[in-house]
């Protein structure tokens, strides 16, 4: 606690500050380096392929928008327009389809377990990881062009700055304001592209907090537990819309890959 | 149970090899409890070995402050491509894994 | 020679005794149950270590959280056989020992878990002495602590 005082009182000095917020990167930049980021893709690639469900089959026919079973550059390409379900999806929403459909598993089986914990990680986390992997180096491009991927922006839009739950609390009471902070985490201003890009380039995300992988639903699911505003449900509507708005504003950015984060 | 995935990749740099090897395990310290209240045991590697065709290289003892899905960085001097390196380790519960690489 | 001395020879050479050297090397567990970096160095038979520049840390100086944090050590020591790592205020200091031999260059890169605030203390082994190095990384909870 005293530490965390020292430093709050360190970066109330500019100079001093530059050099928190400089040996701050550094250790994010250590922490990318040295991380087991790349086992969740391996473990994910694995369960892509493995089959499951009453249909027995893998979800290598998989659909994510670029055609069946293609996974390179995917993910740089979401959230989009979906023909066949006729509306937005991101990732997650777009693998419980495939579950549900492709291997023919019930809505109840596929989300029994969407956010993993210390021991293992969930079935989205690694699908995710692995997908995610497979469009490194990819410009992010989400779908703009048909009108539902543009209500789903506006709706994202909207959403990020309403205020609603116990605390009166939007996305932008915490990542609305230039130059914000919670204890040592700088909050980055999200609706502003040059905050956006990094940010979305780089989740899903191993988390060092809890040693564990985590998915753009599980971001916005405990945001909204940390604004006290009821739990989102998986895949929906408002949790795609969310996540558009956030692409679009960060799109252009090459994706990097999973990242590591705090 | 047997032991998660590990991956490792050896590649040439300027006169030696890099060699980062990444480990699914606990690590766990013995100090946390789970949703029960109940102890958390003891579950850490504790032995680490890497071989460079054949010939031990690198022998580390770990302790459980090593952090929870260890991923370690050697250095090999030299080395060519097609070296085979090879990471081993062993847990407190005698539990082993390990992974071999070509060098790249 | 003394009936014991015989008898634990014989089971020496019979096999039925490892030789200490060996039992010891495979997990140091007075080292790694010290609970004081003196005690652990000591057990390491490091008690006397000088403070050398060629024993060269590379950490952030701020760990955004305790559980992982990244610390690199290289020994430009000549001959150096063996780095050991610890960090001060842990409840059991000695996070490891790495010893090199022919083939291998002393470096290593780990993540290790940092419970507040402290000197991270590393120290080599070269020629049969011991030298050693230590920076400070102090451990804050970032974010919304969760």
């Amino acid at each position: 606690m005293r530490v965390a005082l020292a430093l709050l009182a360190l970066l109330a000095v500019p100079a001093l500050a530059q050099d928190v917020k400089k040996e701050i990167q550094r250790y994010q930049q250590m922490i990318a380096e040295g991380s087991p980021v790349e086992l969740y893709e391996l473990e994910g690639e694995a369960l892509w392929k493995s089959p499951q469900g009453p249909n027995k089959v893998s979800l290598e026919k998989c659909d994510l928008g670029l055609g069946a079973g293609v996974t390179k550059g995917a993910y740089a390409r979401l959230p989009r327009y979906f023909k066949d379900t006729d509306r937005v999806m991101d990732l997650e929403a777009r693998l419980l389809h495939c579950m549900t459909t492709l291997q023919g598993r019930s809505i109840q089986d596929a989300t029994r377990r969407l956010f993993g914990n210390d021991d293992r990680a969930s079935e989205m986390e690694l699908l995710s990881a692995y997908v995610a992997g497979r469009s490194r180096g990819a410009k992010m491009a989400p779908g703009t062009g048909h009108p539902k991927e543009q209500a789903a922006f506006e709706l994202g839009r909207a959403m990020f700055f309403h205020r609603a739950g116990a605390w009166d609390f939007s996305c932008a009471s915490c990542h609305g304001e230039e130059d914000k902070r919670i204890r040592m985490q700088d909050l980055p201003l999200l609706y502003k592209p040059q905050y956006a890009r990094p940010v979305m380039a780089t989740w899903p995300a191993y988390r060092v907090s809890n040693s564990q992988f985590k998915t753009m639903q599980w971001r916005i699911n405990d945001c909204y537990r940390q604004m006290r505003m009821p739990e989102p449900t998986f895949g929906s509507e408002a949790t795609v819309a969310l996540t558009m708005f956030l692409t679009v504003t960060g799109k252009g950015e090459p994706y990097r890959g999973p990242g590591t984060k705090r | 149970m047997a032991a998660g995935p590990m991956k490792m990749r050896a590649t040439l740099a300027g006169g030696y090899t890099d060699v980062r090897v990444l480990m699914t395990h606990p690590m766990e310290t013995g100090q946390r409890k789970d949703a029960d209240g109940k102890i958390i045991p003891l579950n850490f590697i504790q032995n680490v070995e890497v071989k460079v065709n054949g010939r031990t290289v690198v022998e580390a003892q770990i302790s459980q402050a090593v952090s929870r899905n260890p991923v370690f960085s050697f250095r090999i001097k030299g080395g060519a491509k097609g070296d085979r390196i090879e990471v081993s380790w062993l847990d407190n519960q005698g539990l082993t894994n390990k992974t071999e690489a070509a060098v790249a | 020679m003394k009936p014991l001395r015989r008898v634990l020879l014989g089971a020496f050479l019979a096999g039925l005794l490892k030789p200490f050297a060996a039992l010891a090397a495979t997990w140091n567990k007075d080292a790694f149950g010290a609970k004081s970096a003196p005690d652990a160095l000591k057990s390491l038979g490091a008690s006397n270590a000088a403070a050398s520049k060629d024993l060269v840390i590379e950490a952030p100086q701020i760990a955004e959280n305790g559980a992982v944090v990244p610390i690199e050590i290289t020994s430009n020591i000549p001959g150096t056989s063996s780095i050991a790592v610890l960090i001060e205020k842990n409840p059991f200091p000695l996070a490891g020992k790495f010893e090199f031999k022919e083939g291998a260059l002393p470096f290593v890169k780990l993540n290790v878990k940092i419970g507040e605030t402290s000197d991270v203390r590393v120290v080599a082994e070269a020629g049969g002495r011991h030298y050693t190095a230590a920076k400070e990384i102090k451990v804050t909870i970032g974010g919304c602590g969760g």
